[in-house]
Formats: structure tokens, sequence, C-alpha cells
């Protein structure tokens, strides 16, 4: 395996460049896939006239995992860990998305209180994800302090996260037909210190970017795109928001109960590198908003479902009920039978639509799983966004699109 | 204050070389970021106000291997990117050490299929391994102190 060529040859990339690069008058550079400001592992091939991009060829799957195949070898239950790794800064998302699948597929309920603790825990995430953007967007184009500033917020998030569940990152909170377990006392305080505290910093965030000259100029009319365009490669999310096209399967096809919260979608004007930036701090706030509708009506009741050929009982009744033994064996050696059939579900990832196909063929393993990533669409933009700008102007586009190579590769 | 009251009034300190060498190796170690997956985001935290890993010398992380002696390989490394891994291991200049952030790349972690290499030591000689999926950013300071401890006790034979 090491002794692979690495070097490419001009000839293999006739086809993706220009005639003048084969004569020499442009220049091929390499960008990436260790570089700090690729966002992982994403590879570009750029042919630069001088500072311009003439074009730009993306090479992705440098973080290919098998994420797919490997949930084919295991139980639904058990396949759920996987998601988390997917696109690991919406670990709670995914398993959303996976468990809609799931429940649709076997047809399971799920209490009202799992699903709004599904919906607020969720909204969190959208925020730490987009507080990982804004950090990175903003090391990226030149501000360091951002950076720090919303890496402090992300860690009050996580630290909700670990009450729940004992995990930072990867929780794997979200089960078929609920939630793991209920949330621990304090978790309502911690909650809502978080979103008393909230706004103030958003506005800081906002005072050292939103009108900072240095970050408009570099961000004003760079990689702008119509929503026309965009809607034909397939974008979603907020760099589909930022062209003015407020479309959000949150409100269009709502799920986990999101129909009960009201909540506003931010949307842009341009489509440019700054509205995907506006869209996004507009996005933290009608998060935050969703979060204290969810804390208000907080409904009571179990956070699993009892049906209890899909979930496994409480630990509790094991000591005492025989039939609760068998289930409990039944469910971790061998998991649940799905019907055949397949599903879709979509839901509106910090990233943009995420969808999970799912196909049982009778068995307690899937057929076959298949993500529609948000980030795999994005990243076939980056070509068309980033023709006839700068270098530098690159990193900000990237950065704009927050796409997560766990997503798009998985 | 400092040195000065170390050294008398003579002008000179009496030690070894080893401890001299080790002693400015550990507190200068640069690492070139090699962030792969999820432990970059925990890596990234690392370097964040809650954990200030630059309270141990760390917080330059070098873009380019020529300038960094150690190698945080953070996240799980596929069949794809591991002839980058070892490209760039190559290009850092000796002595330099590697540490394995994270469960997938100490062994593989929860993957085991076509895609994922089992253990980034199939590529390059790991020092320290740091286990978690991903690890707490305390994790990865207290990996990086016990490399310290490592290099600090290297012997000159085993010099590079």
């Amino acid at each position: 395996m090491l002794e692979q060529n690495l070097e490419i040859t001009v000839d293999e990339l006739r086809h993706l460049v220009s005639d003048r690069a084969l004569e020499g008058e442009t220049m091929l550079l390499n960008m990436g896939p260790q570089h700090p400001s690729t966002h992982g592992v994403l590879r570009l091939l750029l042919e630069l006239d001088g500072e311009r991009i003439v074009t730009c060829v993306p090479d992705i799957g440098f973080l290919h995992t098998g994420i797919e195949k490997s949930m084919e070898t295991k139980a639904y239950e058990k396949a759920l860990v996987m998601t988390d790794r997917m696109d690991y800064l919406n670990n709670l998302g995914n398993n959303l998305c996976y468990c809609l699948a799931v429940e649709k597929l076997v047809d399971l309920d799920v209490p009202e209180r799992a699903m709004a603790i599904r919906v607020l825990l969720v909204e969190l995430q959208r925020i730490a994800s987009h507080l990982v953007f804004l950090a990175t967007h903003g090391l990226d184009t030149g501000a360091m302090s951002v950076f720090l500033y919303c890496f402090r917020e992300r860690e009050v998030i996580l630290d909700i996260f670990e009450m729940c569940s004992g995990a930072r990152m990867m929780t794997s909170f979200f089960r078929p037909g609920g939630l793991w377990r209920d949330v621990p006392d304090g978790f309502e305080e911690a909650v809502r210190s978080f979103v008393e505290s909230f706004p103030k910093r958003i506005k800081m965030y906002e005072d050292l970017l939103t009108k900072n000259p240095i970050y408009t100029h570099r961000t004003q009319g760079i990689g702008a795109i119509s929503s026309e365009e965009a809607l034909k490669w397939g974008l979603t999310g907020p760099p589909l928001r930022a062209t003015g096209l407020a479309w959000d399967l949150r409100k269009s096809n709502p799920y986990s109960g999101y129909e009960r919260y009201d909540f506003e979608i931010p949307v842009g004007v341009n489509g440019d590198t700054y509205d995907r930036y506006t869209v996004r701090i507009g996005e933290m706030r009608q998060s935050l908003r969703i979060v204290e509708q969810v804390l208000d009506t907080l409904p009571g009741g179990p956070v699993r479902s009892d049906n209890r050929k899909f979930v496994p009982p409480p630990r509790s009744e094991l000591g005492h009920s025989m039939e609760a033994v068998i289930h409990h064996f039944k469910l971790w050696t061998e998991g649940f039978p799905a019907p055949k059939g397949s599903v879709f579900v979509a839901v509106e990832s910090p990233r943009g639509e995420l969808g999970c196909y799912l196909e049982g063929d009778g068995g307690p393993k899937p057929y076959r799983v298949h993500f529609r990533t948000p980030s795999f669409a994005t990243l076939q933009t980056l070509p068309m966004l980033c023709k006839d700008h700068l270098v530098a102007d690159v990193v900000a586009i990237i950065s704009s699109l927050d796409p997560v190579l766990g997503d798009s590769d998985r | 204050m400092g040195v000065e009251t170390k050294l008398g009034n003579l002008g000179f300190v009496t030690t070894t070389l080893e401890k001299v060498v080790n002693w400015g190796r550990v507190r200068a170690m640069w690492p070139v970021l090699f962030g792969l997956a999820c432990c970059a985001i925990e890596m990234m935290a690392a370097q964040s106000a809650d954990y200030d890993m630059s309270r141990f010398g760390m917080e330059l992380m070098r873009a380019s291997p020529r300038q960094s002696d150690l190698m945080i390989v953070a996240g799980r490394l596929t069949r794809k990117m591991s002839p980058v891994l070892r490209r760039i291991y190559d290009q850092m200049p000796e002595p330099k050490y590697v540490i394995a952030l994270g469960d997938c790349s100490s062994c593989g972690g929860i993957f085991n299929n076509y895609a994922v290499v089992p253990g980034v030591d199939e590529i390059v000689p790991v020092d320290v391994y740091i286990a978690g999926c991903p690890p707490r950013p305390e994790a990865l300071i207290h990996g990086i102190l016990t490399l310290y401890d490592k290099v600090e006790n290297q012997k000159v034979k085993d010099w590079a």
C-alpha cells in the first residue's frame, strides 16, 4: 500500500483542467488533504492563473469509513453507534435521523416527552455545530478571538450532553423507541441558564464580525450562488437559505413534533459567504427560541416506548419478571426483526437535509443503509463557487459551506 | 530571580548533556496539525480557553511538518489517507514523536471493515496511545504529559 505512487501525472488530469494548464500557462496547485483550512481531509486541485482560480477539482473520500457497510452487519439498535461518528458535529441529529427511520420501518411509537427532549437536544446540537462553524470560519478569515469565544460556549452545551448521556460528543442518547434514559436532575436549570446567557454571546460574536470591514471585505460577494442554481445542485440547509429561499424541513415536513413550536426561517439575499454567515447566526437565535419553548411545555411521562418487542425493559424489571428477562435476552443477543420494505426519512441537520434510507429484509439486521448527507451535495458546488476568486477566498468559501468530511465520505 | 540564583557567582552549571537536550526538546514541542475526524474537534477544544493546552507549551500547532516534531494523529485513518500520513511523517525532521489520539487511531476502534486502518502503528511508529472515543481534552493533555515524561528520560544511546 505504501509503495503506491503518489505523484499524479498531468495526463491523468487532462480531462479535469483547461488546455492552458497543459501548455504550462497556468499552474496546478495541490491543496490538502492535510491542510488546516480544508476542515478535515478535503483535497482540492486548483488550477491557478496568477492568484485567480481557473478550475477547482475537489477530491473526496479520504475519510471514507465504510459506515453504511458496517451498519449492515449490526442489529438495528447496535448500528446506532455508527451514526454518531458520521457527521461528528451533529451526533444527536444523526441519531435522530436513524431512529426516525427505524421507528418508521417497524412502526414504533415514541412518547411525547421523548419527542420533546429530542427536539431540545437536537436544537442545542445545532447551536454547538454552528459555533464550530463560526469558530473555524473566524480562524480562516483571520479572527482568532472568535474561535476562543465560540469554543467556550460550546463547552457549556457539551456539559449538558455529558450530564444526559455521560459522553461529550458520541452520545448515542436517542434509541429507537425513545431515549436511553430520562434527563437527570438539574438538566432544566442547566439549559435555562444557557438560554439566558447565550443571546448576549451571540451579540458579542456579531460585534466582532458582522460590521467588521476586514471581515465583510473578505466575505461579501464571495462565492455567490442563485436560488435556481442552488436547487439544481441539490444544495440544502444554510447555503440554500442564504440565497433567499426559505426551505427548511422542520417547517415544510415537520418531524418529531416540530410543528408545535414557533420559529422563523432566517434567509439571506445574495447567497454569498457573508449571507451564509448571517443565516447561521439567525438560526442560532431561532434554535434558542425552540429550546425555550420546549422547556416551557415539557410534558411528563415515560421516555421510552413500552413496546417490549422493540425496546428493552428497564433493569429494575429484570429482577422479578421472567418475561422481562426473555425480552432483554432476545433484544440484546439477536435484536428485533424488521419487516421487508424500505423507508426514507429526512431531517434538517445543521448542514442541510440529512436523509436515511433503510431497507429491511425481515431479519434483525438492515439489508441496506444509505445516508443522503448534506456535505456531499454541498461540496460539489465548490468548483462553481470558487471560480474566478482568489486563493485566499477558497478558504473562506469552504468554511462558509461548513462541510464535515465525515459526513460527505462516511 | 530565575536562572541567576542557580548559577551562584561561578557563571556555569554542571549537568549532563542528556538532561539539557531532553529539557530543550520537551519545552519546545511543536505538534503538526493532523486532524482527521471527530478527535480533531476535541483537539481543538483542548486548545480553547477551557482547557488551554498552551499551559504546557503546546499552543503552536504547525501546519507544516517541516517545523514540527510531534504528530498527533487525531481520528480514524483510512486506507486512502494512509500514504499521506506516511509522507507527512517522513517529512518531519528528527527527533519526531507520534501520539495516536483516540480508539480509531490506536486500534481501529469500533470500525472493523475494509476502509479503516486498524491502528496507525501499521503505518508509523507510535509513542503514546490515548484511549477514548473521542478522548476528553484532559486525556489529550495527559497523553502529552506522558510523552514529555518519556522524552525527558531518553538516553543518549537511543537518540536518533
